[in-house]
């Protein structure tokens, strides 16, 4: 894997190859990015308007909606589900020109196969995966703040109160520092899988479900070293 | 001309070729044959460096490719064209978008030029006006000839090409084997085509290098294997019944 980072052939068409799959993961990722944190924002709202009562005083929705969010649905959850849509996708591109020989041609041809199609991916993801999260905590945070103006469980003084009693700058760096590191994860360990893919159609599915499932768990395993690295 | 000298490979145990050597004359159709399983495509990437074989070398025109570090293997890359058995076409680019690639990556051609140069390869091959299509939308026989397009693009000195007529129908398949054996003369290239289609071997040998058990077993020209004493390659040869017609009808005939 360490011929990844090899100087790509010719700067115009790394480019070429590098909008291609920001394309792929990035633009076409917004879609359910999008109706994940609206849909999870709002959940939020309602579920911690439903807990507190008595001496909680409302603000808590909005600090909650806040913090869960930025610190664990959006840098953590989401790239859990993007390692299931990239991760079998990358899988499977490179698995199927594996055993097609695409690579073995890319290779006779001079061409440093990994890094041509695996670096782009690479940056792609280091670029857009971050992006989309940064997405997802404002629109998880504000479903939560018109669902809570909507369904009356809090004023819009409150939900505000909220949103800033106890923020910390560090936990958007925090969240996106784990974000970065995640994204590598699913498209290195995608790339791997599909790369090294041998036989045919039904090792190219082996190699896509072994992404997803290996990037998740490695994800999930990351995440706890991190929390524990950088919140204590 | 490509000379393979005393190549081994072995995985995890199985010895796959044992002490190999063959010599790939320029200008000339040069065949491997042999059965399926037999070493062919292991020979043939062992010598184009997509497997490092465990012992030996390799020489294009007298540079040893073995011992060669990345960036040196990557000019006589440049130098070699090959066709693989599936084609093997980008399916994400066009026919035209994948003859273009290796001008794009590798030469220092305008826009203008390599056009050009895609619509000779395109003309060469007989499918002008398909460079639009997608490989997914071409025939077998189609695909293989964008694959003989694209692998002489760059004007190669070495051309391998690995069963190029499996999976076709005979008379296409004929149509491939002259396309490389015409090719061939006209660019003076050095040319191996594995096969195991005695068809292909009777239409467009030059030489003959039979495999067997991972050793070369037989080596010479296409009259000189009909009338070979060799009882493996007298199996492989006349396994079918045609074949057994032929060599009982005079022609073939020894002494
Ligand atoms: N990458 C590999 N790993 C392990 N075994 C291989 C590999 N490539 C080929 N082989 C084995 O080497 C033998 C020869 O294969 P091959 O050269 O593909 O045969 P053919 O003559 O049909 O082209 C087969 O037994 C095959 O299983
Ligand atoms: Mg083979």
């Amino acid at each position: 894997m360490a011929t990844v980072l090899h100087k790509p052939e010719k700067g115009k068409v790394f480019r070429r190859q590098l909008v291609k799959e920001m394309s792929i993961i990035g633009v076409e990722s917004v879609g359910i990015v999008a109706l994940l944190s609206v849909f999870m924002g709002a959940v939020m709202c309602l579920q911690t308007a439903h807990q507190i009562g008595g001496w909680i005083p409302v603000y808590t929705i909005g600090f909650t909606v806040r913090q869960t969010m930025i610190l664990e649905f959006s840098p953590t959850l989401i790239p859990v589900i993007l390692a299931g849509k990239i991760g079998s996708n990358i899988a499977s591109q490179l698995g199927t020109m594996r055993v097609t020989e695409q690579i073995d041609a890319l290779e006779i041809m001079g061409v440093n196969s990994a890094g041509f199609l695996v670096l782009p991916k690479f940056v792609a993801g280091f670029i857009c995966i971050p992006v989309l999260v940064i997405m997802s905590m404002v629109l998880g945070v504000s479903s939560g703040a018109v669902i809570a103006l909507i369904s009356g469980v809090s004023s819009m003084a409150d939900f505000e109160y909220g949103l800033q009693v106890d923020f910390v700058s560090y936990d958007v760096v925090y969240a996106l520092i784990k974000t970065t590191v995640f994204a590598l994860i699913m498209t290195s360990v995608s790339a791997y899988h599909g790369y090294y893919t041998s036989g045919g159609a039904i090792e190219v599915a082996k190699s896509s479900t072994k992404a997803v499932v290996y990037s998740v768990v490695i994800i999930m395993l990351t995440n706890l070293v991190l929390t524990k690295l950088l919140l204590t | 001309m490509i000379e393979v000298k005393n190549i081994s490979k072995s995985f995890g145990g199985t010895q796959v070729l044992n002490d190999v050597s063959a010599t790939f004359e320029k200008g000339k159709v040069n065949f491997i044959i042999g059965r399926s399983g037999s070493g062919k495509s292991v020979l043939t990437k062992c010598t184009v460096g997509l497997l490092e074989p465990d012992l030996g070398h390799v020489f294009f025109d007298g540079r040893d490719f073995t011992t060669m570090n990345r960036n040196e293997r990557k000019e006589i890359r440049k130098e070699i064209g090959m066709l693989f058995q599936g084609g093997a076409l980008f399916d994400s680019m066009t026919v035209a978008e994948n003859i273009k690639f290796p001008l794009k990556m590798f030469s220092d051609m305008d826009e203008d030029s390599m056009s050009a140069r895609v619509q000779d390869c395109l003309s060469r091959v007989e499918l002008e006006g398909q460079g639009e299509k997608f490989p997914g939308e071409l025939s077998g026989g189609m695909q293989k000839r964008v694959g003989i397009a694209r692998a002489i693009s760059m004007n190669p000195k070495y051309l391998f090409c690995d069963e190029p007529n499996s999976g076709l129908d005979p008379q296409t398949a004929i149509v491939i084997d002259n396309l490389i054996a015409d090719i061939t003369n006209e660019y003076g290239m050095t040319t191996v085509v594995v096969s195991h289609d005695m068809n292909s071997v009777i239409e467009a040998s030059d030489t003959i290098h039979f495999i067997h058990n991972g050793e070369i077993a037989f080596k010479g020209n296409n009259a000189e294997m009909m009338v070979s004493d060799s009882p493996t390659l007298n199996d492989f040869i006349y396994a079918s019944k045609l074949m057994q017609k032929l060599r009982d009808t005079s022609s073939y005939k020894k002494g």
